[in-house]
């Protein structure tokens, strides 16, 4: 496999000493690969954004290491992580735009920090602003604009640099529905055109699902699972995975203790004729307790909670029906 | 009335002229200078902190002792205690000249303390943004913290100059000329009434239109406002 974008290795993060000292990040380690769009999935307090700044040293970590494009970042002087910091973008959840400059001297300022002559840097801050659909803005101030044109702005410069990697701390956080998906949209463009590797913090499961291709859960400063966002869809092996993934899945208080199977169809599958052959060919009645479809990368993606009968024979016969079945996967759960 | 005013402009006009020069001197020296001592102070304040861009704890409260220091004692008295160190400076310890040391010392820990307040209400987000494309301490300075807080250290300018004419007027009543000066002399010593409230109004109005020209400008600077 080609070398990783960024590694990070046996990574801790301790804020204060003693008694009083809090342990944001754990034993750490993540792989991501060049080119992809990496998820970094948790509840408020998981760590998320203190992981993000160990990345671009924003924060130092306690120990560990942190590779990226193949330089470790911890053991850089400050002129070197200066430079390393101008090939990873960033953008924020509160955009943290000068307010007051224009959004295209937003744009040319990471470039006149790097000493970029002014016409150069406000010709390609033109240009960036013409990629990110505000080509027409680019005299306008930051209180001028929509959440959305000053994350597209933000967006803009981050990219100004031309870097490799581009971190999203919460990006669309503080954006409407639409917006958030516009945004989206955007950077998976950006991601496929420019080849930049995108890493988004969220706490929403459905940014993950719409543009990621691996995820990693981050719960409590450690990492949960990581892996491909299909097979975390699939089959969330910890209970945060599941809580993520199925974030109404709250079993019904009638069913309590009821046998039930969680399955998830990939592709083309759909529900329909797998319950009507499982009912034809077992005799088996199952009872459908919640079914959902999402749009995962752009595939079609269902998930289905299936009551099984009281009758353990029954039971076990539809298990292993729907074992057998193509592009299916199968997880008995207990309704506790 | 008319001639009322017309006699008093006759006797007192000249000596009204050469008060206000002192005056606007006095102000606008001290305020350049103070400024050139006290913007680089309350930088230091705002990076050196624990929280800041370049973090350095005893820096911090050195510098910041310093100011609470200048800025307890009255100005009055500062005055009178730095005389000698006036004269080495000036080469004198009197006139308009003689007060522009002392009031240089007086507003600086002053100006240090609003540039502080100023740069505080910078976000630190965008700080941060400019620390995440790879910024220099100084960049982050030049580029982020004066030009961002610039309405603001606008209007903290204003409040500035306006504590520094209060000086000035004070610096009269010991021998520095200016408005304050002829307030002291003719009005007060001399019991000239008519030169006393003239002074008053004077006053009253240069900090109105101080004030207002500053407002204006802070407004016209602040893009956040559109």
């Amino acid at each position: 496999m080609a070398e990783p974008i960024i590694e990070i290795r046996g990574l801790t993060k301790t804020f204060g000493q003693g008694e009083a000292a809090v342990h944001a990040l754990e034993d750490v380690s993540l792989r991501i690969e060049r080119g992809e769009i990496f998820g970094i999935i948790g509840l408020s307090g998981a760590g998320k954004s203190t992981l993000v700044r160990c990345m671009n040293l924003l924060e130092r970590p306690t120990t560990g290491s942190v590779v990226v494009d193949g330089r470790e970042m911890t053991g850089l002087t400050k002129p070197q992580l200066r430079e390393a910091r101008r090939s990873i973008g960033m953008i924020f959840q509160s955009f943290n735009l000068l307010m007051q400059r224009t959004a295209l001297d937003n744009v040319t300022f990471p470039l006149e920090l790097s000493g970029t002559p002014r016409e150069r840097a406000r010709q390609r801050a033109r240009e960036l602003l013409e990629t990110v659909g505000l080509g027409d803005r680019a005299g306008a101030y930051p209180a001028q604009l929509s959440g959305g044109q000053k994350q597209r702005v933000a967006i803009a410069r981050a990219l100004a640099t031309e870097p490799k990697v581009l971190l999203c701390d919460e990006a669309t956080s503080a954006l409407d529905p639409t917006t958030t998906l516009s945004i989206l949209e955007l950077l998976r463009e950006l991601n496929r055109t420019l080849g930049v590797t995108v890493v988004i913090i969220t706490h929403e499961m459905k940014v993950v699902e719409r543009i990621c291709h691996s995820v990693a859960i981050l719960d409590g400063g450690v990492v949960a699972e990581q892996g491909r966002v299909e097979d975390i869809f699939r089959s969330p092996a910890t209970k945060i995975g599941r809580q993520l993934v199925y974030p109404d899945g709250a079993p019904l208080e009638e069913l309590k203790g009821a046998r039930a199977v969680r399955i998830a169809f990939t592709g083309g599958s759909s529900y329909e004729p797998l319950i009507a052959s499982l009912v034809m060919d077992c005799g088996v009645k199952v009872n459908i307790l919640g079914a959902d479809t999402r749009d995962v990368n752009g595939q079609a993606f269902g998930t289905m909670l299936l009551g099984l009968p009281e009758d353990g024979d029954e039971a076990a016969r539809a298990v292993r029906y729907l074992r057998n079945q193509p592009n299916v996967t199968v997880e008995e759960v207990q309704i506790p | 009335m008319i001639e009322a005013i017309s006699a008093f402009w006759a006797e007192y006009g000249d000596i009204l002229l050469d008060g206000l020069a002192d005056t606007a001197v006095m102000v606008s020296v001290s305020t350049v200078f103070a400024y050139v001592l006290g913007l680089p102070l309350g930088v230091l304040l705002v990076t050196t902190r624990a929280d800041g861009i370049t973090p350095h704890r005893w820096l911090n409260r050195v510098v910041g002792w310093i100011i609470n220091i200048g800025r307890s004692i009255p100005f009055l008295i500062l005055m009178v205690a730095i005389m000698d160190f006036t004269d080495l400076i000036v080469g004198t310890k009197i006139g308009v000249k003689g007060a522009i040391v002392p009031l240089v010392v007086s507003a600086a820990p002053f100006i240090a303390r609003m540039v502080e307040t100023s740069l505080t209400e910078v976000d630190a987000g965008v700080v941060e943004a400019a620390q995440s494309m790879g910024a220099t301490p100084w960049q982050i300075i030049r580029k982020v913290y004066l030009p961002e807080a610039k309405p603001s250290l606008v209007l903290g300018a204003s409040i500035s100059i306006v504590t520094i004419l209060a000086y000035t007027a004070i610096a009269g009543a010991v021998g520095a000329g200016g408005l304050g000066d002829l307030a002291i002399r003719y009005g007060y010593n001399r019991k000239v009434d008519s030169m006393l409230w003239t002074t008053v109004v004077l006053i009253v109005v240069l900090v109105q239109v101080i004030q207002s020209i500053f407002s204006w400008l802070s407004r016209k600077l602040d893009k956040r406002l559109r």
